[in-house]
């Protein structure tokens, strides 16, 4: 057993960090210093930023790595993507569309037509489209099956009418990928369909919602008879369910959270060791020293799980879990949570500051402080992933 | 990278775990931590013939030349059965002390005997106070001619009852802190058992004009505190494997009984309250695990470890609290029995705590190391 990378990962790693510490001296103003779905779609510039660095990412061929060949990808090793993600989140660096690049177009190579596949897929490779995800609605948000939305079938088109909520992105977005009952008589998880939408559909409208420290990162969208091309259905009418199922199912090792907990802990770190307070550097504060020990000890033994179901997954190992995304996901969150709570009590009064002249850190903990929550909750909140795990996982019984 | 073990890896584990499913059941457990001995000479005996006790000693000196990740593995499986047994004394500590800074001679006397099952060893270094600290460690080695005198008192040390010889921790004059071989049997030390949580061997070494002999030190004069301070790292990782495997064991147990155990007319696994403690103590050991050989592998590769090995042990004593006293909620009445098997972590999982350094002790050790490697 060993940990270490092989030559050729060690210089793709290098690769990477060249790249994102290059790239990011040419992000906006303050970029660096916002939570990451707040930065990329948040304020123009910062969008302008993520659509360039989109472009880049696609050039080198690092969009998509983990795609099939048949579709422009190169199959990269599980591992390579995960070294991918550890320095691309480390850096804070924007670019990727996971919305598009890791969800919908999976979902593609698995149920689209050919003519979709050849139509839909080369423009999200090439970083050209953003996409944004419809599925959660007002009643209907870990109870997903509930959803209300229907598109009804009339001819070479189906009219949609509904409500979609907090979806990320979508005053960004050009195209939704929608999840809406195609048979209103079928209950839960039957009778759902996948649509892929042009955002300026007429019918669409997108209202945001602000983020609780007044940020634009999502909104709300309705839809009044929207007409959409039976050609854009994707996959079968009425079994949309596994194709969410499908798409849910690509995201694995979480380490792009333990990697963001890094940075800001190092950040943090040189902060105790030059901020004084009542005449002592806050490093020598027992406190403080005890708060970063805990947040050391959870930044490396999430990183050490996220390896090890990266490493699963690479062999397809029959062991593997899909308890351990859960793991990763749950642990990850609530580990940032922490590092904002811990980074803002060390602060003192001036954990309080948002970005401003007062700001210490350049007020990005008291960001992250705001951002975890939803993190807690976006992508199936922590209460869903700890049923999966313990059903999963530990293979306890589910009444429901 | 390659984060599988070796088809030899997991046959040592198959072997380690069956031996000890069939010769020390959790009843043996219970009956072992009652007698005086607290450990038993038959099992100690058969763990020699398996090769576990001379595991990490080079081929010269009658061993095995196995990687530390083995030891990791066994004490892991160790930790499953909570088994009562002079190992990590005997080996991990002592073994570990002398294959580090002993002279050939030492070396070839004693690590065979060890390996062989005849020796059985403890590391007497804390004192009355209770410091972990190496600076904690006052009790002085006065030479005198060729011999240095002891006198002094020597807390928590783990199987010094059962000991044939001890390694004391000893500050000699101008020199400083220095590891003496010393015969347990001397008539000047007194040993008592501390009665504790976890019932085991923890003793208090009292020394009264103990002589020993100048060629009996480890190493020179004055190196104590080198070899000390690596040697305690290297056993807070082989504490923490036991750890582990203590964690994993209390998660298993506790799964099936909430599999099993009906009330309402449904078994208690299938509420959600019961099932996010699970889903917790279940996050618990995974990042522990993993963290684990992480740490080991480092251990096998001769890189410095000594931060790592504070964050993973830092790390254990609050998870295994955690995961046990978890396991005892779920199992109800029945866990906090001595007559269950559940309680039995619950206690080890607070003795293990103090094993090698507790939490704050180890937080500040951690944080240490980091400013060092960090320098503004
Ligand atoms: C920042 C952010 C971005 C998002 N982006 C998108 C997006 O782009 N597209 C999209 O479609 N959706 C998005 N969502 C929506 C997200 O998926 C839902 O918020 C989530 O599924 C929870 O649904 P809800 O908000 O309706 O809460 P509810 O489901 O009503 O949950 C309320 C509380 O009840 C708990 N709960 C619910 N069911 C159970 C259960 N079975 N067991 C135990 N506890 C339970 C929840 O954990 C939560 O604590 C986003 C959300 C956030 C916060």
């Amino acid at each position: 057993m060993d940990f270490k990378l092989s030559e050729e990962q060690q210089a793709l790693k290098q690769e990477f960090e060249d790249f994102f510490k290059r790239e990011m001296e040419n992000a906006p103003l303050d970029y660096q210093n916002r939570s990451p779905l707040e930065a990329m779609y948040g304020s123009d510039e910062g969008w302008e930023f993520h659509k360039s660095m989109k472009k880049k990412l696609a050039e080198k061929g690092w969009l998509t790595m983990a795609w099939p060949k048949e579709y422009g990808g190169r199959e990269a090793p599980v591992i390579e993507q995960l070294i991918f993600s550890e320095v691309q989140s480390y850096y804070r660096a924007p670019g990727l569309d996971g919305f598009g690049v890791k969800m919908f177009a999976p979902t593609l190579m698995l149920y689209a037509t050919d003519e979709q596949k050849e139509r839909l897929l080369p423009p999200i490779a090439k970083g050209e489209v953003q996409y944004c995800q419809g599925w959660s609605e007002p009643n209907a948000g870990s109870d997903l099956a509930s959803l209300k939305t229907v598109a009804i079938k009339e001819g070479d088109h189906y009219v949609i009418n509904g409500q979609k909520v907090w979806t990320t992105a979508a005053h960004r977005a050009d195209h939704i990928f929608l999840l809406a009952r195609t048979n209103p008589s079928q209950k839960r998880s039957s009778g759902l369909s996948v649509f892929n939408i042009e955002m300026n559909t007429p019918g669409i409208e997108v209202r945001p919602i602000e983020y609780m420290n007044g940020v634009h990162i999502y909104n709300e969208i309705y839809f009044t008879d929207v007409k959409v091309p039976v050609e854009e259905r994707i996959g079968p009418e009425n079994e949309g369910w596994k194709l969410t199922r499908a798409t849910m199912n690509f995201e694995r090792s979480g380490v792009g959270s333990f990697a963001e907990a890094r940075r800001s802990f190092e950040e943090l770190l040189k902060y105790v060791q030059t901020t004084k307070r009542d005449g002592k550097a806050l490093i020598e504060n027992q406190i403080v020293r005890q708060k970063l020990a805990k947040l050391y000890i959870g930044i490396e033994t999430g990183r050490a799980l996220a390896y090890k179901t990266a490493w699963l997954q690479e062999k397809g190992s029959l062991t593997f879990s899909a308890a351990a995304a859960s793991e990763g996901k749950v642990f990850g969150t609530e580990l940032r949570q922490q590092v904002a709570n811990f980074a803002t009590e060390i602060m003192g009064l001036y954990g309080q500051v948002e970005h401003s002249k007062w700001a210490h850190l350049n007020g990005v903990m008291i960001d992250g402080y705001q951002m975890s929550p939803g993190s807690n909750i976006a992508a199936g909140s922590s209460e869903i992933q700890r049923n999966i795990i313990a059903w999963v996982g530990c293979g306890l019984p589910r009444f429901n | 990278m390659n984060l599988d073990f070796t088809s030899e890896q997991d046959m040592l584990r198959d072997t380690v775990s069956r031996f000890l499913a069939n010769e020390c059941p959790y009843d043996r457990v219970k009956e072992l931590e009652e007698t005086a001995e607290g450990y038993s000479p038959e099992l100690w005996q058969k763990m020699a013939e398996l090769g576990w006790l001379g595991l990490l000693f080079p081929e010269e000196y009658e061993g095995y030349e196995g990687q530390f990740i083995d030891m990791i593995i066994i004490q892991e499986e160790i930790g499953k059965a909570v088994f009562p047994n002079p190992l990590f004394s005997t080996v991990i500590q002592c073994g570990s002390i002398i294959l580090e800074g002993g002279s050939e001679e030492q070396k070839k006397e004693l690590l065979g005997q060890i390996a062989e099952g005849s020796l059985i060893m403890a590391l007497a270094q804390y004192e009355e106070d209770g410091s972990y600290l190496s600076s904690g460690i006052k009790m002085p080695a006065e030479a005198d001619g060729d011999r240095y005198i002891l006198n002094g008192t020597k807390m928590f040390v783990m199987d010094a009852n059962i000991s044939d010889k001890l390694i004391v921790a000893a500050n000699i004059k101008d020199k400083g802190l220095s590891l003496l071989l010393v015969d347990a049997k001397d008539t000047g030390i007194t040993i008592t058992k501390i009665p504790t949580i976890g019932k085991d061997n923890t003793c208090e070494v009292i020394f009264k004009d103990v002589r020993v002999a100048k060629e009996n030190i480890i190493g020179s004069p004055g190196n104590g505190l080198e070899i000390l301070e690596k040697i305690n790292a290297k056993a807070a990782v082989a504490k923490a494997a036991e750890m582990v495997g203590s964690c994993k064991a209390c998660i298993d147990i506790t799964i099936d009984y909430a599999k099993q155990r009906e009330q309402y007319g449904k078994p208690i696994g299938g509420f959600q309250v019961i099932q996010h403690y699970m889903a917790n103590m279940l996050l618990a050991y995974d990042t522990s695990y993993n963290y684990l050989y992480r740490v080991a592998c480092m251990v096998d590769e001769g890189e410095d470890f000594t931060a790592e090995a504070s964050a993973l042990k830092a790390c254990l004593n609050e998870n295994y609290k955690f995961v046990s006293e978890r396991a005892v909620q779920i199992h109800g009445g029945i866990g906090t029995t001595r007559e269950g098997d559940i309680g039995l972590f619950y206690r080890k999982a607070k003795s293990c705590e103090y094993i090698c350094g507790d939490t704050d002790f180890h937080y500040e050790n951690l944080i240490d190391k980091i400013l060092s490697a960090n320098p503004i």
